[in-house]
C-alpha cells in the first residue's frame, strides 16, 4: 500500500534564541522536521529541552529568530496567532475561568463568526464527544482536572483545527486517569482524523500513543522515528538512555562491516553490524536492552559475572551483575525469578540482533 | 506524655498566653474611638463629652450648614473626578509594565509609579502648591482634581497591577489561538478578568481621595474646601457635636463604597 503522504507541518532550519538584556539562551538550533498530514507526532525530551519552544513557535505564540515553518505549504511564520489554524491544549488547560463550559467551548466558533446555529450544533457535538455534554453550564472551577482537561480538548477541536498542538496535557492529572486518557486521546486523534503535536517529557506516553517520535535534547533533534525505532535503534547514547533502560557497554572492535566482531572488557563476544568507519582495536560502546540480553547459570571458576542486586517488581525482577567495573542491568522474566538468586554466578548471552554500535 | 503536650501546647495561636487579651486591646484601641465617636453624634448636649440624651440635632444642623454641605459636594466632585482618572491610568500602565513585554526602563518606571507611596504627603502638597503657583494655574476645583488624579495613581495601581499578575498568561495566548485578535482578546478576556482588581483600585484611589487633608488643605483656594479640610477648621473652634456627625456621616459612607465593592467582586466571582 503506497499512500502518499501530505505534509501537514514543515519545520526548516528553525533556531529559536531567547534575548534578555544580559543573557542569551538557545533554544532551539537549527531543527529540521517533518510531521504528516493525520499523523499522532511527539515531542519528546527531558525538561528545558525545547520541545514547548517548538509547539510555541507553530502556534505563534513566540517569534521566531532563524528559519521557517510551513503548514499545508503555507508559510505562517509571519502570520499571528489568531490567523492560523492550528489549536492548543495548553498543560494547566487555561479555560477561561468567567466563562462556562459552553462559551469556553463555543469562544473559538465565535471569533470565527460562526452563525449561531452552527455554533451550538458544532459546540455540542465536540462536548459530546469529550462526554461533557451534561456539564455545559458549569464554570470551570466547578469542574475536576480530568473534567478541565476534556473541555481543554473540546474548546480546541471545536473550530475544527488542521493541526491541534497539545502542550503536556496529561502531566496534570494523576497516574490511573492519565492512563485512561492515553487512549482516549489516540482514540480521538484516529476518529477525528486531525494531525496532533504532543509534546511530553514522558517517554512511556510516547511510546503508546505517538505514530511518530521526535526525540529532542537540549535544543538539538536527536531522533525521528517510529516508537519501535527509536527504541529498539537508538541513533545515540542519548536517546538509547532516555527512552526505556540500556546497558552501554564499553569494548573493542575486532573486525568490522556486517559481521563484525567485538569484544566487550568483561570478555564476551558479540556479533553485530559494525559501521565502516570503526577501525580493528578502536574502542567501542554497544548498546543492548535489559530484557534482551538471557542469561545462564554459571559457576565461580567459568564466569566473573555475579549477581549483586536482586530487585523483585511482582511481575519480574531486574538484577545488576558486576564485572571488571562494569555494571550490566538484565530484566528477568517470570518464570525464571526462582531460579536465580543474589550472588549467584551466571553467564549472559546476546541474541542475534539485540545488540548495537552505539555513538 | 509531658513531650507529647508541649509539642501540641502552640499548635494553635490561641494556645499563646495571652492571645485573647492582647487581641481585645488591640481592637479596643482599633475601634472603641470609633464607636465612642458614633454614639456621641446622637448626644443633645452641645458639649461634646456630656451625654445628656439621644437627639437627630446634630444630624438636622449639619443638613442646615450650607458650608458644609458645600464642602460635602465639592469632595463628591474631587473623588468622583479624580478615581476614575487614576483608575483609568493605573490600568494601562500595569498591563504596558506587566503584558507589555521587555522594554527600557520597565523595572525603573514600576519603581517610579509606586514611589509617591513612600513619599512624605506634606512634600507632594508644598511641590504642587509650588508647581501650580509657578505655573499660575489656577482654576479652583480643577486644580485639586489634577493633584488627587497624580496622587491617587499609585493606590489604583497596585490592586491592578497584582490582579493582572496573577493573571495566568496563558489565558490571552489560548484566546489568542482560539482566533481572536489582540483587541477582542482584551475586551473578552483581559479586561472581564480584570475587573475585580480595577475595582477595588477605584474603590482604593476614591477612598483615598475622599479622606485626603494635607495636599488638598495646600491646594485649595477659597470656594474649593473638601469635607476633612473643613472638618479641620471646625475642630480648631472646638469639638462640636457637629463634627462627630459629619464624620460618622462619612464612616457610614465609606462602609457603603466598601460592601459595594465587595457585593459586586462576589457577583463577578459566581
Amino acid at each position: 500500500m503506497t499512500l502518499k503522504k501530505v505534509n501537514a507541518i514543515e519545520v526548516k532550519n528553525v533556531t529559536k534564541v531567547y534575548r534578555s538584556s544580559n543573557t542569551e539562551t538557545r533554544a532551539l538550533r537549527n531543527a529540521n522536521l517533518t510531521i504528516y498530514d493525520n499523523e499522532f507526532f511527539t515531542l519528546l525530551g527531558p525538561s528545558g529541552c525545547g520541545k514547548t519552544t517548538l509547539l510555541r513557535l507553530i502556534a505563534g505564540f513566540e517569534d521566531i529568530t532563524e528559519g521557517s515553518i510551513n503548514l499545508f505549504d503555507q508559510e505562517i511564520v509571519n502570520l499571528p496567532p489568531n490567523k492560523r489554524p492550528v489549536n492548543t491544549v495548553f498543560q494547566q488547560y487555561s479555560l477561561f475561568p468567567h466563562l462556562d463550559v459552553y462559551e469556553n467551548v463555543a469562544f473559538g466558533l465565535r471569533r470565527l463568526k460562526k452563525d449561531e446555529s452552527l455554533t451550538k450544533k458544532r459546540t455540542m457535538e465536540v462536548l459530546e464527544l469529550v462526554q461533557m455534554k451534561d456539564y455545559a453550564t458549569r464554570k470551570p472551577n466547578q469542574l475536576s482536572g480530568g473534567q478541565q482537561q476534556r473541555v481543554a480538548l473540546a474548546r480546541a477541536l471545536a473550530p475544527e483545527p488542521k493541526v491541534l498542538l497539545l502542550d503536556e496535557p496529561l502531566s496534570a492529572l494523576d497516574l490511573k486517569l492519565r492512563q485512561a486518557m492515553r487512549y482516549e486521546l489516540k482514540t480521538l486523534q484516529r476518529e477525528t482524523g486531525i494531525t496532533f503535536v504532543f509534546v511530553t517529557h514522558d517517554q512511556e506516553e510516547a511510546l503508546t500513543m505517538s505514530d511518530r517520535i521526535a526525540v529532542i535534547n537540549e535544543g538539538e533533534i536527536q531522533q525521528i522515528g517510529e516508537p519501535e525505532q527509536i527504541y529498539e535503534s537508538p541513533s545515540n547514547k542519548f536517546v538509547a538512555n532516555f527512552i526505556g533502560e540500556a546497558n552501554l557497554l564499553s569494548g573493542f572492535c575486532k573486525t568490522n562491516g556486517e559481521n563484525g566482531l567485538c569484544e566487550l572488557y568483561t570478555g564476551h563476544s558479540i556479533n553485530l553490524f559494525v559501521p565502516s568507519h570503526i577501525k580493528q582495536n578502536d574502542k567501542v560502546t554497544i548498546f543492548i536492552r535489559p530484557e534482551r540480553i538471557k542469561i545462564v547459570k554459571s559457576s565461580k571458576d567459568k564466569s566473573q559475572l555475579s549477581i549483586s542486586e536482586f530487585t523483585y517488581l511482582g511481575n519480574a525482577a531486574t538484577i545488576q551483575l558486576k564485572s571488571n567495573e562494569q555494571i550490566i542491568n538484565v530484566n528477568l522474566p517470570i518464570e525464571d525469578l526462582k531460579v536465580f538468586k543474589k550472588g549467584d554466578y551466571v553467564d549472559i548471552e546476546f541474541p542475534k540482533g539485540s545488540a548495537q554500535v552505539i555513538d | 506524655m509531658l513531650a507529647k503536650n508541649k509539642k501540641t501546647k502552640f499548635r494553635y495561636v490561641w494556645n499563646f498566653p495571652g492571645f485573647g487579651g492582647w487581641t481585645a486591646i488591640f481592637f479596643g484601641f482599633l475601634y472603641v474611638p470609633i464607636f465612642v465617636l458614633v454614639c456621641y453624634s446622637f448626644n443633645s448636649s452641645k458639649f461634646a463629652m456630656i451625654w445628656t440624651g439621644f437627639s437627630f440635632r446634630w444630624y438636622a444642623k449639619l443638613f442646615s450648614n450650607d458650608d458644609i454641605q458645600t464642602a460635602t459636594i465639592n469632595s463628591l466632585i474631587v473623588a468622583f473626578a479624580a478615581a476614575p482618572l487614576a483608575t483609568i491610568i493605573a490600568t494601562f500602565s500595569a498591563l504596558a509594565l506587566v503584558r507589555g513585554g521587555e522594554f527600557r526602563f520597565r523595572e525603573f518606571s514600576n519603581g517610579l509609579i509606586t514611589l509617591p507611596l513612600m513619599v512624605p504627603e506634606i512634600v507632594t502638597a508644598v511641590a504642587t502648591l509650588i508647581f501650580f503657583a509657578s505655573l499660575g494655574i489656577n482654576f479652583g476645583l480643577i486644580n485639586v482634581i489634577i493633584a488627587h488624579t497624580v496622587f491617587c495613581i499609585p493606590f489604583a495601581f497596585m490592586p491592578i497591577k497584582a490582579a493582572l499578575e496573577a493573571m495566568d498568561p496563558n489565558l490571552e495566548l489560548a484566546a489568542r489561538d482560539l482566533y481572536s485578535d489582540k483587541t477582542s482578546t482584551f475586551k473578552t478576556i483581559t479586561l472581564p478578568l480584570l475587573t475585580p482588581g480595577i475595582l477595588s483600585g477605584f474603590m482604593l484611589a476614591f477612598v483615598i481621595s475622599i479622606d485626603d487633608f494635607i495636599i488638598t488643605l495646600m491646594v485649595a483656594g477659597g470656594g474649593s474646601t473638601t469635607l476633612p479640610v473643613y472638618i479641620y477648621s471646625m475642630v480648631k473652634m472646638g469639638v462640636s457635636p457637629e463634627v462627630n456627625a459629619v464624620s460618622s456621616l462619612m464612616l457610614g459612607f465609606s462602609i457603603f463604597i466598601v460592601s459595594l465593592y465587595w457585593f459586586f467582586n462576589r457577583k463577578i466571582n459566581n
